[in-house]
């Protein structure tokens, strides 16, 4: 058992520590939007509640697993699987650290986004076949939206491969070792933090599960367990994104030699969780067609031009 | 790698029969995206990871997005299923059956007189580049003009 | 330009920092069963009757109260004693129902029936929340020490005629002439 890439060890405590990170999400969000908002939050279960979780799990399993009768059984149960699968698949092309991580693959940004894009069927197939007009009009935006960000997302990422020479998120990682990508790359980082948002619809573009508008949206008729995968495939979707953004843009394990490599990946993985958080007690909500427009007429355009101007200046240094 | 080649084919044989028995239009699609997914795989092992990604970004991840976005615009309820279903019945499939199975036959039978290995060679994103922007540049652009005259009436009609 | 720059990124840059600063803000929850927090006196909680300074109970069993509550979830039957003076042979109140709006402690005449800042009757059985009157009776005086009804009244019961209120004239002798 030894620490290296693809390696049992690796996997399975991968696996263990980005379940039990995401778990412990729900009692850190609470915690944390508590604090911006002058209350204590759960603090009774456990010190400092930190058992909430437990208390929240033990809830959840024992709760009715309720499949409406009007519902498509087929997509109804399969909806929720596909988030949880996706997203931890996605997890595999994570370089952590030197030696700790699942796969070190050459396509590993374009994995990334093959999975995010996969990431839709879960909503479209859970609004859909819930057979209820609250969860068809979440999966209708949440489609759109998950859709056309996708597309900004991808392209305000290919100004990092651009410098970087490679698709692959390790070597990404050591090309940073001169300076993080953040300083060259500022507008591609800006646009991939709002299309990650977006792609994880977190608030403030929660915009598919708009409690006041829509109910709970494309999750209405989801309970138990099942609304479970998909509350806890929310929070995987964050930890993804933050670590993302950390490889990306902010030199992934990278950092003075004084502390080992993944504790510098999880200091920056959870300022960005935080920033995250902070965002969800700040924001408000956009409109849905204020989204749209602002994804395709502002951040499309910038996110074009940054690639432009990122290529033009690589191939004048060449 | 050779069983995975295998075993994703076989997946995605049997997933796009399903899309055309499957009587239900969305569990179709869904079949429709799993044996496109399989192919996908089926790139992968041949030594294509960057086509293989490409399968699941535009095909898997958008077109079909875009396919079953369709279908829930449509509000297709039990009658469509029904209609789905008189199509699919014995009779009605017979005929196209019997003509399908003999171009099976003959695919076959071109196929058996082929002489061919699996011998995968690695194709990375940088050899598919360069081919692009080398020898075939000019049926990207061509195929750009395409998508471009596509976005424009697509624009056209979106105003009407 | 300049102002829609202003107006989006700047301001909500601004939002997150000033929501990021509430951080170092103390709560403002209090942590209830370990820390009670501060009941205000005209706080409307548990409904009791009250008794008069002699000891007396004040309800007079006029059934304003049970009129004025909207969800009728007061019940009381009126007897007198041998003196003549009225009250509640049992006086039912169905705190399963009852809103704590205080109109009854409005429409009461002899400030009898009074809410109190107690608000922690929670029951395990239904039943329990009906509560009667040996356990709404309190001994003392509620809210309003000094006031007894039959003192300032001008009814007339045992032991007080009609003029021996408190600020109460005699009353005119209509037989007389004199003024």
């Amino acid at each position: 058992m030894t620490w290296e890439v693809g390696s049992p060890l690796s996997i399975i405590s991968i696996l263990a520590v980005v379940i039990v990170v995401a778990a412990m999400l729900i009692w850190v969000e609470r915690r944390l939007l508590s604090f911006w908002q002058e209350r204590l939050g759960p603090n009774r279960v456990g010190y400092f509640g930190l058992l909430q979780v437990v208390a929240d799990m033990i809830k959840i399993f024992y709760k009715e697993d309720w499949i409406p009768p009007f519902a498509d059984k087929f997509g109804f149960v399969l909806a929720p699987a596909i988030i949880m699968m996706v997203i931890l698949l996605s997890f595999a092309v994570v370089p952590f650290a030197p030696g700790v991580g699942v796969i070190d693959s050459n396509i590993g940004v374009l994995f990334m986004l093959a999975m995010a894009s996969l990431g839709a069927y879960s909503v479209m197939l859970g609004g859909l076949s819930s057979n209820n007009k609250y969860a068809l009009l979440g999966a209708l935006r949440a489609t759109a939206q998950m859709v056309s960000y996708e597309v900004f997302m991808g392209i305000s990422l290919l100004g990092v491969v651009a410098l970087s020479g490679s698709f692959n998120l390790r070597e990404i990682v050591l090309a940073q070792q001169d300076g993080w990508y953040v300083i060259p790359q500022f507008v591609g980082f800006v646009i991939f933090l709002i299309a990650g948002i977006a792609e994880s619809h977190r608030l403030p573009f929660d915009i598919p599960e708009a409690e006041q508008e829509i109910c709970a949206g494309y999750h209405t008729e989801y309970s138990g367990m099942k609304f479970g995968m998909f509350f806890v495939g929310e929070y995987l979707g964050l930890v993804l994104i933050s670590s993302l953004i950390t490889v990306l843009f902010f030199g992934g394990w990278l950092g003075p030699a004084f502390l080992p490599p993944i504790i510098w990946f999880s200091i920056k993985v959870f300022c960005f969780i935080g920033f995250f958080i902070l965002l969800r007690a700040a924001v408000p909500r956009p409109r849905y067609d204020q989204l749209m427009s602002y994804g395709w007429l502002v951040l499309l355009p910038i996110s074009l031009i940054n690639l432009l101007v990122t290529a033009a200046i690589i191939l004048s240094m060449q | 790698m050779i069983i995975l080649f295998y075993l994703a084919g076989a997946v995605a044989l049997i997933s796009t029969v399903a899309v055309i028995l499957q009587s239900n239009i969305v569990h179709a699609l869904i079949y429709l995206i799993l044996s496109l997914l399989a192919v996908a795989v089926v790139f992968y092992t041949l030594g294509a990871p960057f086509a293989a990604v490409l399968e699941a970004i535009v095909y898997a991840g958008a077109i079909m997005v875009l396919f079953l976005f369709v279908i829930m615009m449509l509000n297709l309820g039990k009658f469509s299923v029904d209609q789905e279903k008189s199509w699919t019945s014995g009779r009605v499939m017979l005929v196209p059956a019997i003509m399908s199975a003999i171009l099976l036959a003959q695919l076959i039978n071109v196929l058996r007189n082929y002489e061919h290995s699996i011998d995968v060679v690695e194709v990375g994103v940088l050899e598919v580049s360069a081919l692009l922007f080398g020898p075939y540049v000019l049926a990207v652009e061509l195929a750009s003009i395409l998508l471009l005259a596509g976005l424009v009436s697509a624009y056209h009609l979106a105003k009407k | 330009m300049f102002t829609l720059f202003k107006d989006t990124l700047v301001s909500q840059v601004v939002t997150l920092w000033k929501v990021f600063a509430k951080i170092l803000v103390k709560a403002d929850t209090v942590q209830y069963p370990e820390e009670q927090p501060y009941m205000f006196p005209r706080w409307r909680g548990r409904i009791i009757l009250s008794r008069d300074p002699d000891g007396e109970e004040r309800c007079v069993a006029c059934n304003l109260c049970a009129v004025a509550c909207p969800v009728d979830c007061i019940a009381l039957q009126k007897t007198e004693d041998e003196e003549g003076r009225w009250y509640p042979e049992f006086f039912r109140i169905n705190f399963s129902r009852c809103i704590m709006c205080g109109f009854c402690e409005e429409a009461c005449p002899t400030n009898a029936i009074q809410l109190t800042p107690d608000f922690e009757m929670a029951e395990y059985v239904r039943q329990d929340m009906v509560w009667e009157k040996e356990d709404l009776l309190i001994s003392g005086t509620g809210k309003y020490h000094d006031y007894s009804f039959y003192n300032v009244c001008g009814k007339k019961i045992g032991g007080k005629d009609k003029g021996e209120a408190q600020n109460e004239a005699v009353p005119v002798n209509v037989r007389s002439l004199l003024p």
